[in-house]
C-alpha cells in the first residue's frame, strides 16, 4: 500500500499511527538484519509520538497532513536528541541539540520519525558502500549495492520497512539509488527544500528529497518539505504549489526531451530498450518525444568533483575535534591533534575529496581547476536553458546499469565516479530530477526512468512521471 | 596544465587539509587522486575565457536579516558534544608557549 493509501486509512480511522507504526518497526525486524538499511531505529519515542497523534485524532483535533505515518531519515539530518552520524566515526556519538528545517516540518505534519539510515560516509558514494558503519544491500538481489549515497533510504522504502523516506541528492545521491531499488526518488530544484541541519556536503549542489513507492506519495511529501527558511540563504522564498493535488492531472501537449550525448557507448543494452519503450509510453499518451542536445555533457563529471571536492573540503574543515565529533587520544600538539583526529575519524573517500578539493583550490591550482570548473558550470546549466525552450521535461536513463555488484566498484574511485554520469547535470545545473520505475532486466534489477525539468516545474515533473506511472505497472513491482 | 603528482605534493595536501595519514594511504592517494587529476584535464578541451564562472545557480544576493537579538543555542546543549569541556568552554591543548 502506498504512502497516500495509508494516510487515507490512517484519516478514515480504518486504521491507528500504532498500528502502521508497529507493522513499520516489525518489518524493520524482520527484514533489516539481512538489508542493513537503517543506522538507528527509535522504536520507543516513534510509539510514544504515534499515540499522541492517535489521541488528537480520537479528540477530534486536527491533525496534520502527514496523519501518523512513520518516515525514515537518512542520517546526515539533525534530530533534536537522536544520534547523527553521517555514517562516519567522526560524528559516531554525535546528538544533534536542534531540527533540521525539514525535521521541524515533518514533525510539524505528524510525521512519526521512526528511524534514521544508513549512507556513504558524509554522503560521499554512489553505492553505500562507503559507510564506516555497515554495508547495505538490495532488496531485489543481496549481492548487488543499493547506489547511493541515499541507499538506506531507498532500500528500506524498496523492500516496504517504511512506507516513504528523506535523503539528500548532490551529484544522483536521491535518483540513483530510487533507480537502483525501484523506487520513486526526486531532488527538488536548489533552494526549494530548507538546507538548515542537513550535514553539508557541497552546499551549492545539495538538495533534500522523498523516496517514496508511487508519484503521489512523493508529491505529498514534497509538498511538506517544501518552502522558505531564512536560516538557510540560499532557501528561495516563493509560493508551495499543491503537488499532490496537481498530480493526478495529466499533461496535454507534453513534450519529452531526449539528449542523443544520452544514448552512447557504454550504456547497457537492456536499460537502453527500457528508456526506448518508455517513450513509446509517452507517445502512447500523445506526448511529443523531441530529440535534442546537451553538447557540454561529457564534462559534467570532471566538473563535478572539483566543485563538490572543493566545497567539502572547506565544509569539513570544521571537523577539528574542539567543538563536536572524534578527537584523537595522543597528539603533540593542537595542530596535531586536528590532523590526528581527522585522519582517525574520516574513511578513504571523504579523504580522498577532501585533498582533491583542498588540492583544486590551493595557490597556483585555483585557476586551473576551481575556477575552470565554475565556467563550465555556467556552460551546462545553458545546455539545460536552451533544451527546455524545446521541451518540458528530459528523459534519460538513471545509469549506465543496473544495480552494479558489491564490491564491484569501490576500489576503483573514478569508475564509480563515472557511474553517475546520468544524474550529476542536475544537481551542477540546480534543476528538479526524478527517477521512477521502468523496467526490469533479465536478471531482475530494477531499471528507473530520469525525468529533469527546469527550475521550479517540480509541478510539470511530478505530473509528467504520474502519467507514464499511470500507463504502466512497474512501480507495484516489488523485490 | 599539471605535471604528475608526487607523494610530497600529497603530503603537503594533508597537511594543509589537517589530515594525518599513513604511509600506505599516501601511496595509494597519490595513484588515485592522480587518475582523478589526469582525468579532469578533459575541461581544457573547452574555451572558456569569455565564460563568466558560476559558483551559484540560485539567483540570489546577500540575503540580510535585521539586526536584532534572537535566542541562540543554551551553553550547556552547546556544549553537549564537545571531546573536552569546563562546562563553560570548550578545552583545548594549550596553544602559547609559557613566557
Amino acid at each position: 500500500m502506498s504512502a497516500t493509501e495509508l494516510v487515507a486509512r490512517l484519516n478514515r480511522g480504518e486504521v491507528t499511527s500504532v498500528e502502521v507504526t508497529l507493522q513499520s518497526l516489525q518489518a524493520i525486524a524482520g527484514q533489516d538484519a539481512n538489508i542493513r538499511a537503517f543506522l538507528s531505529t527509535n522504536a520507543d519515542a516513534a510509539i510514544a509520538q504515534a499515540k499522541s497523534i492517535d489521541e488528537k485524532r480520537k479528540a477530534g483535533q486536527p491533525v496534520g497532513k502527514l496523519a501518523g505515518l512513520p518516515i525514515a531519515l537518512k542520517d546526515n539530518m539533525c534530530v533534536t536528541g537522536v544520534k547523527t552520524t553521517c555514517a562516519s566515526r567522526i560524528l559516531e556519538n554525535f546528538v544533534p541539540p536542534y531540527d533540521a528545517g525539514v525535521v521541524e516540518k515533518l514533525k510539524a505534519a505528524d510525521a512519526v520519525l521512526i528511524g534514521k539510515t544508513n549512507l556513504d560516509e558524509f554522503a560521499m558514494g554512489s553505492s553505500t558502500e562507503n559507510s564506516a558503519f555497515q554495508v547495505t544491500r538490495n532488496p531485489w538481489n543481496v549481492e548487488h549495492t543499493v547506489g547511493g549515497s541515499s541507499g538506506g533510504s531507498a532500500a528500506a522504502v524498496a523492500a516496504r520497512m517504511v512506507p516513504w523516506s528523506l535523503g539528500s541528492d548532490t551529484g544522483g545521491s536521491i535518483r540513483q539509488p530510487a533507480g537502483f531499488c525501484g523506487v520513486v526518488g526526486m531532488k527538488p530544484t536548489y533552494g526549494r527544500v530548507s538546507r538548515y541541519g542537513l550535514v553539508a556536503y557541497a552546499s551549492s549542489l545539495d538538495q533534500i528529497g522523498p523516496f517514496a513507492t508511487d508519484v503521489a506519495s512523493a508529491a505529498l511529501l514534497l509538498e511538506i518539505i517544501s518552502g522558505h527558511d531564512g536560516r538557510d540563504s540560499t532557501s528561495v522564498d516563493r509560493p508551495v504549489p499543491e503537488y499532490s493535488q496537481s498530480v493526478e492531472q495529466p499533461l496535454n501537449g507534453l513534450r519529452v526531451g531526449i539528449a542523443r550525448e544520452h544514448f552512447v557507448e557504454g550504456l547497457d543494452r537492456e536499460v537502453e530498450a527500457a528508456i526506448k519503450q518508455s517513450l513509446d509510453v509517452y507517445r502512447s499518451l500523445g506526448a511529443e518525444v523531441v530529440e535534442l542536445s546537451l553538447p557540454h555533457s561529457k564534462y559534467a563529471i570532471a566538473t563535478y568533483y572539483l566543485i563538490a571536492a572543493s566545497e567539502a573540503s572547506s565544509n569539513l574543515a570544521r571537523f577539528d575535534g574542539v567543538h563536536y565529533g572524534h578527537r584523537a587520544a595522543k597528539f603533540d600538539n593542537l595542530i596535531d591533534m586536528y590532523s590526528a583526529s581527522r585522519g582517525e575519524g574520516f574513511g578513504a573517500e571523504v579523504k580522498r575529496r577532501i585533498m582533491l578539493g583542498t588540492y583544486a583550490l590551493s595557490a597556483g591550482y585555483y585557476d586551473a581547476y576551481y575556477l575552470k570548473a565554475l565556467k563550465v558550470r555556467r556552460l551546462i546549466r545553458r545546455d539545460f536553458d536552451a533544451a527546455f525552450e524545446r521541451c518540458d521535461v528530459l528523459a534519460s536513463p538513471i545509469a549506465s546499469t543496473p544495480a552494479f555488484r558489491l564490491g564491484e566498484l569501490v576500489n576503483d574511485p573514478l569508475a564509480m565516479y563515472l557511474s553517475d554520469i546520468y544524474t550529476i547535470s542536475a544537481n551542477l545545473a540546480g534543476i528538479p530530477g526524478l527517477s521512477l520505475p521502468c523496467g526490469l532486466s533479465s536478471t531482475g534489477l530494477p531499471i528507473g526512468l530520469q525525468l529533469l525539468a527546469a527550475p521550479f516545474e517540480e509541478e510539470k515533473l511530478l505530473r509528467a512521471a504520474r502519467m507514464f506511472e499511470r500507463a504502466t505497472d512497474w512501480h507495484t513491482k516489488r523485490p | 596544465m599539471a605535471e604528475p603528482l608526487t607523494k610530497e605534493t600529497v603530503k603537503k595536501v594533508a597537511h594543509l587539509a589537517r589530515l594525518k595519514l599513513t604511509d600506505a594511504e599516501l601511496d595509494l592517494f597519490t595513484t588515485q587522486l592522480g587518475q582523478v587529476l589526469g582525468y579532469v584535464e578533459l575541461l581544457n578541451e573547452l574555451d572558456t575565457s569569455a565564460v563568466e564562472p558560476m559558483a551559484h545557480v540560485a539567483d540570489i544576493a546577500n540575503v540580510f536579516r535585521d539586526d536584532e537579538v534572537r535566542p541562540s543555542l543554551p551553553r550547556v546543549a552547546a556544549l553537549s558534544n564537545a571531546p573536552k569541556s569546563d562546562g563553560k568552554y570548550f578545552v583545548v591543548p594549550q596553544i602559547l608557549e609559557e613566557g
